[in-house]
């Protein structure tokens, strides 16, 4: 592949960047995690920080940022279509046993 | 759009170039990793829409350990950037840097697996077990499943250091270290997201 290629993608020294920011987020999730005031918002907290990382990594790691977006329909299509069915199901599920229970 | 112009001509001189300017294989991966998404997805939902119903224990909070798991998830995230640095090696054709990152890429990946091994067994002899509840169904079949991917990965990493090794992975090798790549950081997203709703979020 030649340098124009591989300067379409990131630098080394973005690479060292995004793995610093994804080191520190994890800290922040775990230590988030432990501290007892942030229970009330633990689970959009860490949702929010895990989807971060998740993009970060996309973006960079595997490039999206950067290729044909092409690529970024083969990935975000179906990715947005087994969060679709995750969250129908739950719903499906949680509203079902709601009814059956009367709540 | 260089890069795209770029990648058309390297993979026409190739011949794995479509009608749309982009490299095939690169492509077919790209679906292959969206029907991922798709696997990764169901198992997830099961695993959620399961959660809190065991009946006996263990239960999640007795036998997960998040300061090993997140060491595990610190080794995973390492293992990308390594993996990173070993395909920038290949694309400027430093093999000697290549064969060093694609190691150490691999080595994160058996590391991680270790660390699987260890903490399934764990779990084994605290009484949890495939069939023992349905935490323990849906925790085993889901992370089991990640695990058989990272071990995939690392056979697939461990062939392209071989290969490196044998001087035989110059620069114009550099879109099969590249979909390798792909795959791996996928494996990583997949755990990001597995180490918050498995893990964190109990």
């Amino acid at each position: 592949m030649s340098e124009q290629a591989q300067q379409a993608h990131a630098t080394t020294g973005t690479y060292l960047r995004i793995a610093a920011i994804l080191v520190m987020i994890t800290l922040i999730e775990v230590g988030v995690f432990y501290v007892p005031a942030f229970q009330p918002v633990l689970v959009p907290v860490l949702l929010v920080l895990s989807l971060v990382k998740f993009v970060l990594v996309v973006l960079f790691y595997m490039h999206l940022k950067f290729d044909s977006r092409l690529f970024a329909f083969l990935f975000s299509g179906p990715l947005l279509l087994a969060v679709g069915v995750m969250i129908g199901l739950l719903f499906l599920f949680f509203g079902a046993v709601r009814l059956r229970t009367g709540t | 759009m260089a890069y795209n112009t770029d990648t058309h001509a390297v993979a026409v001189a190739h011949g794995h170039a479509t009608f749309m300017g982009v490299d095939s294989r690169k492509m077919a991966f790209w679906a292959f990793i969206g029907s991922e998404c798709l696997l990764f997805g169901s198992l997830i939902s099961t695993y959620l829409i399961y959660k809190g119903k065991s009946l006996v224990g263990p239960f999640p909070h007795d036998v997960l350990n998040i300061p090993f798991t997140s060491f595990s998830t610190f080794d995973l995230l390492m293992s990308s950037l390594a993996m990173v640095l070993a395909l920038a090696a290949v694309q400027r054709g430093d093999l000697k840097q290549a064969k060093i990152w694609l190691f150490t890429t691999a080595f994160l990946g058996l590391v991680f697996l270790g660390g699987q091994v260890w903490e399934f067994s764990h779990f084994y002899h605290e009484g949890l077990g495939l069939t023992t509840n349905l935490f323990g169904s849906t925790f085993f079949v889901l992370t089991g499943t990640h695990g058989a991917h990272v071990t995939v990965g690392v056979i697939w990493l461990l062939t392209l250091w071989v290969q490196a090794l044998r001087g035989k992975l110059g620069s114009e090798q550099a879109m099969t270290v590249e979909i390798t790549g792909l795959y791996w950081h996928f494996v990583d997203v997949v755990w990001i997201v597995i180490f918050t709703l498995v893990y964190l979020i109990q």
